[in-house]
């Protein structure tokens, strides 16, 4: 069992060793983070620099913890204040940060692929956080140890996935990692914000969520991208929260079996209701505590490969 | 490759009552007392000591798992990431007489790092050390205080200590000439 990747750009590369790999390395960074004292010198004098073109709270900070959880050494740079607001391209901004020894750069960017340019443009290890509607492959990573923490299994769980399917990278994500686990599919949103042919991707689609409800272990409710929305892909906000939000009336009727998920921010009342989002069946704050015990595996194991990928 | 058996079943049972039995005398008795073995066959030593102390003494001795990977001094010269296991320390090890478990000790690294990984869990009055094999060879000032048997080595021999709980064999341990690969792992 050894990991040989030098950088993390998406699921879509990895096999199902590999993810099962950062699951295993997870857990056990898991246990680090529940210390007193929580940091191991794991990756002590290592530079693990954030470049962030979009907002973030969550995922950067989680980077960050997990960095320094890890003994490294963290500097976080976010566009609107970096040189490329200056007219600087990707490249020269992260090749001018590389120059300085640099060793993982953890790039969020709204370009579906920049980080491939990056990983072909950089000497130093590149780790996705989120490039366009591509891929989020963390998001994914933490959710999937999640349901495996909650369930025991990942093989043969029915996961629905609900919402702008069209702009989620961590719909994506999920659906290479989910179905290469041999977990079932099924994603469901408005006809609109449903790519077509998403169905080779080994996945079932439904329109209809209460269906999708009734048939699965687990619910992941996509956030809304109200920034990609200009496009008038739906009639109203409304409209959409009353056939895809998810309330505790629609979840009451599916069951009590099944758990909630969202990988946050939460747009409250639109696709989740208050209720549910902070009531028994929710584990979001188990997948924002998992997130950092997963982003420490990523960048243990992308540091500790010397050979390129 | 067999290799020359340095002990057997035996004479494995017997080490580990003596040692069981050593630990007692020097701590006067179970209290405060608690054993931590270092992954993988570290562990199953720590719960055989623990069980003999248990026929001795009648009481349960705290024992948790330790894993070094992540103190290894050696993280930036490996090819790639070793493989990271879990942790396992139930109980507050602050204040406890602390008897770390391992299988061989060899160059001392791996206890160095045992060493560090234990501080960032408390503050122990004291750690003790007991080893099933020492083969000399250490490159760091550290001794056990606890040794099943002293076997002179040269550098490039391997001793294989097989535990019927890891190995699905006899007990045994043996000395082998040309080394072997132990999992990619740290010279211990």
């Amino acid at each position: 069992m050894t990991w040989k990747h030098k950088h993390l750009l998406g699921l879509q590369d990895l096999s199902r060793r590999d993810i099962e790999m950062v699951l295993e390395t997870a857990k056990s960074f898991k246990e680090v983070s529940s210390r007193d004292i929580k940091k191991v010198p794991a990756l002590r004098g290592k530079t693990v620099v954030t470049l962030f073109f979009e907002a973030s709270t969550r995922t950067r900070i989680s980077f960050e913890l997990a960095a320094k959880r890890l003994s490294a050494d963290t500097l976080n740079i976010a566009a609107n204040v970096s040189s490329t607001s200056k007219g600087e391209t990707l490249l020269d901004t992260a090749r001018n940060i590389e120059a300085m020894n640099v060793d993982a750069m953890v790039v969020r960017h709204s370009s579906s692929g920049s980080v491939f340019l990056l990983a072909e443009g950089l000497k130093c290890s590149v780790v996705n956080a989120g490039d366009g509607c591509r891929e989020h492959p963390t998001q994914a990573l933490l959710d999937i140890f999640t349901l495996q923490e909650k369930f025991g299994r990942i093989e043969g769980l029915k996961v629905g996935i609900v919402g702008d399917i069209l702009h989620s990278r961590v719909a994506r994500s999920n659906i290479w990692g989910l179905t290469k686990l041999g977990a079932k599919v099924t994603v469901c949103g408005p006809a609109t914000l449903m790519p077509r042919g998403i169905e080779e991707l080994g996945v079932d689609v439904c329109y209809d969520l209460n269906r999708v409800l009734k048939q699965s272990d687990a619910l992941i409710a996509l956030r809304l991208q109200k920034e990609r929305q200009q496009d008038k892909f739906l009639p109203s906000m409304r409209e959409y929260s009353r056939l895809f939000g998810l309330n505790q009336a629609k979840l009451s009727e599916a069951g009590d079996h099944l758990i909630v998920m969202h990988p946050g921010p939460t747009n409250r009342g639109l696709e989740l209701s208050a209720d549910v989002a902070d009531g028994p069946q929710s584990v979001i704050l188990d997948q924002v505590t998992n997130g950092v015990a997963v982003r420490m595996a990523v960048l243990y194991l992308v540091l500790g490969t010397k050979t390129p990928a | 490759m067999a290799g020359t058996k340095i002990m057997d079943q035996e004479a494995i049972r017997r080490a580990v009552l003596r040692m069981s039995h050593e630990i007692l005398e020097k701590n006067k008795g179970v209290e405060r007392l608690g054993l931590i073995g270092i992954r993988t066959r570290g562990v199953i030593l720590a719960h055989r000591i623990k069980d003999a102390i248990k026929a001795i003494e009648g009481m349960d001795v705290p024992t948790g798992i330790l894993d070094i990977t992540l103190y290894r001094d050696d993280l930036t010269l490996v090819a790639t990431s070793p493989v990271v296991r879990e942790t396992h320390i139930d109980f507050d090890i602050t204040g406890m007489k602390i008897v770390l478990v391992d299988d061989v000790f060899f160059t001392g690294r791996t206890i160095r790092a045992g060493l560090d990984a234990l501080v960032d869990f408390g503050r122990p009055a004291a750690i003790q050390l007991a080893v099933l094999v020492d083969r000399g060879h250490r490159e760091l000032p550290i001794r056990a205080d606890f040794v099943g048997k002293n076997i002179p080595t040269a550098q490039n021999q391997d001793v294989q200590v097989i535990l019927g709980e890891s190995d699905g064999k006899t007990d045994e341990v043996v000395l082998k000439d040309a080394p072997e690969n132990n999992e990619g792992g740290l010279n211990v």
